[in-house]
């Protein structure tokens, strides 16, 4: 076989001249003739019924097309659909109305919309809607809303507001926790992984068309998953799939936020339907803040049982999961199933037994935000891993170490049931040990604290589940669709390629890596090759970019699609140089024969017949293109450790970050620069839910985080220089080897953080902070005050 | 986000401001940087009828020494000027070590001291530097100018002394001598970049002693304001670390500390204690 060329080097993202001299064409870049725009009336209110709503001043309003309310919307869309019906959890899926007809449940919530000629005339009209509300009382404190006596229901069928309750048990933790208390240690702990709103930094907008000729809907729309799109805006507003063409231009990050379905994109395309002019609607940040999905939201009580020796023998615990108004579209898989099933991390824990309530509150929905369910299972595990080293007085390397699965026993199934393709935990400790000078760090702790600042080291030493993933597994969890990627790689008559991929990247850099893929398979310059995504009218069907899958699963389809066009390749070469096949060799987008090298043929020249035609060999039909489904046999689970150190000023509370390093395993890598830049952007996010995020919604469900002057959405400032290094474990079943790469850090850095801090505040035995870890919160824990 | 519909004007003179004030009263509004005054507008929760834009009279920008020994700084300079003044550097360090932590950069590009002062955020970081500098504002309105001392400048939260029909054309502050340091340290908020606790110290050291204190102090109440005790406590003194903490502890007497989602009004006055423990032992070190 060639030897790569691309696979493994560092080039530069081919998608940044565009993005940075301003030539990307995003959603609210797009301007249609005759199109008008969008505005959409919000409750102020967190709970409450509406008992008047008069819209005939903006009716009345210069330049206003049309105004529809709840009642218009009501029978002309269908409900949007639950994506993860998870099983044997009595889930209770209330429908969420595009617009509100007599309820609100959440400030954000949708009651009318306006269509003017331009934005501004939409929004001075929007302001002349009035409407009427019956405040209800208010909910926002997801064990509050199971567990408060007469706690306000959300939903009239859900009763405690409980949507879902999903156990997972492995092993026998009760005995486990009985044979611990007698003979070994158990700790306990409450955790909150606070509610995160998502950054991207475009907002959500859309644009839809309707020809009524035709009956053909063209929404151009910042979303993550175009296809899964095009499925549910067929079953939402009826029109026939066929006719529903979705586009993703350019998307600016989603980071979660843009999987789910939003009333939104519904309410444009039947404003666009019914108004017969082309819509355009683009959320503002505080809407953006108000309505696209939030993240995390756990409360959990967490228990651990080990050995007297550090050996841990079982988990148990219990998580109340805020899920806001309405289940967003993915949301009931994100607590259980990609958080539930990693509790134990990379650690042999032989019994589990854990619940999750999900929770309805008068809050904005919650989904998927980058690592979704895993950052919280790790922060869990992690904390739970320093509390028991400080427990035993062990170093919390070493007792991280004493729990790592071996190498030798993977594959390996976990308590939880799932089984981790490949892993070897310890080099990345030592070679992240190393790195950081790990002993030299704790010789300088003992040296005590210098002018009131405090060193400490943190460690997180984590695996994640990803590459979502193999569909028969994801649908016996109850996700309602295929977890498989779809690649076309077609050669065009003058040798260059264009390679259609069902993934849909926005900032991940899979342009660049999956040409680099393209361009070792077939021996083609790499600026020869296009890769197109994001637009159901071209390439077939995939289920998009999320749970870091793309580089994984789509790139898997990619490398097939690849070989089946060098296979044909070979056929046509063989025909025309008069050699058997078996005789060929490639190398270098070159076919020659074996021992004869100036008997050749270029890939180039090669397709160049394929399209003439003029002599193909017997059966083999024109033109050089195939496709390909690639169905992963497994997930795959990354790994690795991070390791922060900071000094902490016991004066003020005030964190001061120094140094991090971090050594991932993400399996072979196809661009050393890209998965750089992914761990560099997932740690900064990861951090900042340690040190600085946090949504907070006042009992009356007003967002008192409203807007970045409040929520602290963190600076390049705010960060130390970061050390990235890696170890190479490559995945077992996956055709390119690799690993997913695109949250790892945001999963491995939060717990890194949080450790490094309650390390360094040892000598005030302080052993836990809830997060974000604010200056006064360390101050008040450091100085013993009872105030939260 | 979208603000409310206004009539815009640019006028090229003070003169020619000024009268669109008059004529259009309340509802107008100056936009100098539009670093204020824009979000609000953007959030609707202000809506102006008509907005002067002064941007562009000339001369309204420059940063010099004044013949009668202070440096005059137009209204219009930019935080970015200050912070990189050559004269300010060299005679006034203390307003450009403050305009440097003046939110970030694009803030400092665009937002002006004049209308950072006008605005009159409690958050802000120059009021606790003009105060403890003593600075004078210049205002023009129709019938001429008048000068504002620092300390009658600042009435309340977002309310100053400025009338009505009246633009802050010029700031004036003191060459600050041999044997004076100055500093300004302050505690940002991690989202907006607004001081949770600002203080700007202004120190004469002599034989080892203190001779005068000035500190302003941002963030913490309604107003910046001018810390009296803590001064008192230094005047007089040898600064060493526990006169200093002893007189810093003083930040907040007689003032009642905000609270909000990030600060307690607690932890907000430990915090300026600590501040203003640190300004003071700066400045001292610089006035050696």
């Amino acid at each position: 076989m060639a030897v790569s060329k691309l696979f493994g080097a560092s080039i530069k993202r081919r998608e940044d001249p565009r993005l940075i001299t301003g030539n990307a064409t995003y959603t609210d870049d797009l301007q249609l003739p005759g199109m008008v725009h969008a505005q959409i009336v919000r409750s102020p209110h967190a709970h409450a019924r509406i008992t008047r709503l008069d819209v005939e001043a903006a009716r009345r309003h210069p330049g206003v097309v049309a105004v529809y309310t709840g009642r218009d919307l009501q029978g002309a869309l269908n409900p949007s659909p639950t994506a993860w019906l998870i099983p044997n959890s009595d889930l209770k899926t209330p429908p969420h109305p595009a617009l509100a007809v007599d309820t609100v449940r959440y400030v954000g919530d949708g009651v009318a919309v306006v269509v003017a000629e331009d934005r501004y005339a939409a929004r001075d009209a929007a302001a002349l809607i009035e409407v009427d509300y019956e405040p209800l009382p208010v909910v926002v404190d997801q064990v509050k809303a199971v567990e408060q006596p007469g706690a306000p229901q959300l939903h009239a069928d859900v009763p405690h507001n409980v949507a879902f309750k999903w156990v997972l048990a492995g092993g026998d933790a009760d005995k486990a926790f009985e044979d611990a208390r007698r003979d070994g240690v158990v700790v306990s702990q409450g955790f909150i992984n606070q509610r995160l709103i998502p950054n991207a930094m475009e907002p959500r907008s859309v644009v839809a068309r309707y020809n009524s000729g035709s009956g053909e809907l063209t929404v151009w729309y910042t979303t993550q998953n175009p296809h899964i799109a095009r499925l549910l805006m067929a079953v939402v507003t009826g029109i026939p799939e066929q006719k529903v063409r979705i586009i993703a231009p350019e998307v600016g990050g989603g980071f979660g936020s843009k999987i789910p379905f939003y009333p939104d994109e519904a309410i444009v395309a039947f404003c666009a339907r019914h108004t017969g002019r082309p819509v355009k609607w683009t959320e503002d940040r505080r809407e953006n803040y108000l309505t696209t999905i939030h993240g995390r939201d756990h409360i959990t009580d967490l228990e651990i049982a080990a050995r007297k020796d550090g050996t841990l023998t079982a988990l148990r615990g219990k998580t109340w999961a805020n899920l806001g108004a309405y289940l967003s579209t993915a949301a009931p898989g994100i607590p259980t199933i990609l958080h539930g099933l990693m509790l134990t991390g990379c650690y042999t824990i032989p019994n589990i037994s854990y619940q999750v309530l999900g929770v309805f509150t008068n809050t904005a929905p919650v989904d998927a935000y980058r690592g979704a369910g895993r950052p919280e299972a790790t922060y869990l595990i992690e904390r739970m891993m320093d509390l028991l080293a400080a427990r035993l007085n062990l170093d919390p390397a070493d007792v991280r170490r004493k729990n790592f699965i071996p190498p030798d026993r993977f594959p390996y199934t976990t308590a939880a049931g799932l089984t981790y393709d490949s892993g070897n935990y310890e080099p990345a400790l030592d070679k992240a040990l190393e790195a950081i000078e790990y002993s030299r760090i704790r010789e300088d702790q003992k040296k005590g604290p210098k002018r009131g600042r405090y060193l400490g080291v943190g460690l997180s030493t984590y695996t994640e589940i990803c590459g979502m993933g193999p569909s028969a597994v994801v649908g016996s969890t109850g996700f309602q669709g295929g977890l498989w990627e779809s690649a076309v790689v077609r050669l065009h008559p003058t040798g260059k390629a264009t390679v259609f991929t069902g993934t849909a990247p926005h900032g991940q850099g899979e342009e660049t890596t999956f040409a680099q893929i393209v361009a070792d398979e077939l021996g083609l310059p790499i600026d020869d090759i296009e890769v197109v995504h994001g637009d159901t009218g071209a390439g077939p069907m995939g289920w998009g970019t999320y749970g870091s899958r793309t580089t994984v699963v789509g790139g898997g389809a990619i490398v097939l699609a690849a070989r089946r066009v060098r296979e044909k390749a070979a056929k046509i070469a063989a025909h025309l140089l008069e050699a058997a096949e078996g005789d060929l060799v490639f190398d270098q987008g070159r076919f020659s024969v074996r021992g004869s090298p100036d008997r050749a043929k270029t890939i180039q020249e090669v397709t160049l017949q394929a399209y003439l035609a003029w002599n193909l060999p017997p059966g083999v039909e024109p033109s050089l293109e195939a496709s390909a489904f690639y169905d992963p046999s497994n997930f795959t689970f990354p790994f690795g450790t991070h390791v922060a150190v900071v000094k902490v000023n016991a004066e003020t509370g005030e964190i001061e970050f120094r140094r991090y390093v971090a050594v991932d395993d993400c399996g072979r890598v196809i661009n050393p620069l890209i998965v750089d830049g992914q761990v560099h952007g997932g740690i900064v996010q990861g951090v900042a839910q340690a040190l600085w995020e946090g949504a907070v919604y006042s009992p009356e469900g007003q967002l008192l985080t409203g807007s970045m002057a409040d929520y602290a959405v963190p600076k390049a400032h705010m960060f130390p220089t970061f050390v990235t290094d890696r170890t190479e474990t490559p995945s077992p079943h996956n055709p390119l080897g690799v690993k997913g790469v695109g949250e790892t850090g945001t999963i491995a850095s939060t717990p890194a953080i949080v450790n490094a801090v309650l390390d360094a505040l040892r000598p005030f035995g302080v052993t836990h902070i809830d997060m974000p870890l604010t200056p006064e919160r360390v101050w008040t824990a450091i100085h013993g005050k009872s105030r939260r | 986000m979208i603000p409310a519909a206004f009539e815009y004007f640019a006028p090229t003179t003070v003169r020619e401001a000024l009268g669109l004030l008059e004529q259009h009263g309340d509802e107008a509004k100056i936009l100098a940087g539009g670093h204020s005054l824009l979000p609000i507008m953007k959030f609707r929760l202000a809506q102006p009828k008509v907005v002067v834009d002064i941007g562009r009279i000339p001369g309204l920008d420059a940063i010099a020494a004044a013949a009668d020994g202070k440096i005059t700084i137009g209204a219009l300079a930019t935080h970015d000027a200050l912070e990189h003044s050559a004269v300010l550097k060299e005679k006034c360090p203390l307003l450009p070590e403050t305009a440097a932590v003046i939110g970030d950069m694009q803030v400092r590009n665009r937002g002006t001291i004049g209308g950072s002062l006008a605005h009159a955020d409690p958050a802000a970081d120059y009021p606790g530097t003009v105060l403890a500098l003593d600075a004078e504002i210049v205002a023009t309105g129709s019938k001429g100018s008048r000068t504002i001392p620092a300390r009658e400048f600042f009435v309340d939260m977002l309310t100053t002394a400025l009338r009505p029909v009246e633009i802050i054309t010029e700031v004036r502050v003191p060459v600050l001598g041999r044997g004076t340091g100055t500093a300004y340290v302050k505690h940002p908020h991690p989202a907006s970049g607004y001081a949770v606790v600002g203080v700007a110290a202004v120190l004469a050291v002599s034989g080892g002693k203190c001779q005068r204190a000035a500190i302003g102090i941002n963030g913490v109440s309604g107003k910046a304001y001018r810390a009296a005790a803590v001064e008192k406590a230094l005047v007089g003194q040898a600064l060493d670390e526990k006169i200093v903490a002893a007189a810093a502890a003083h930040a907040t007497d007689g003032v009642e500390a905000q609270s909000d989602l990030y600060a307690s009004s607690e932890f907000r006055a430990h915090l300026a204690a600590v501040y203003t423990k640190r300004a003071v032992l700066l400045a001292a070190s610089r006035a050696a």
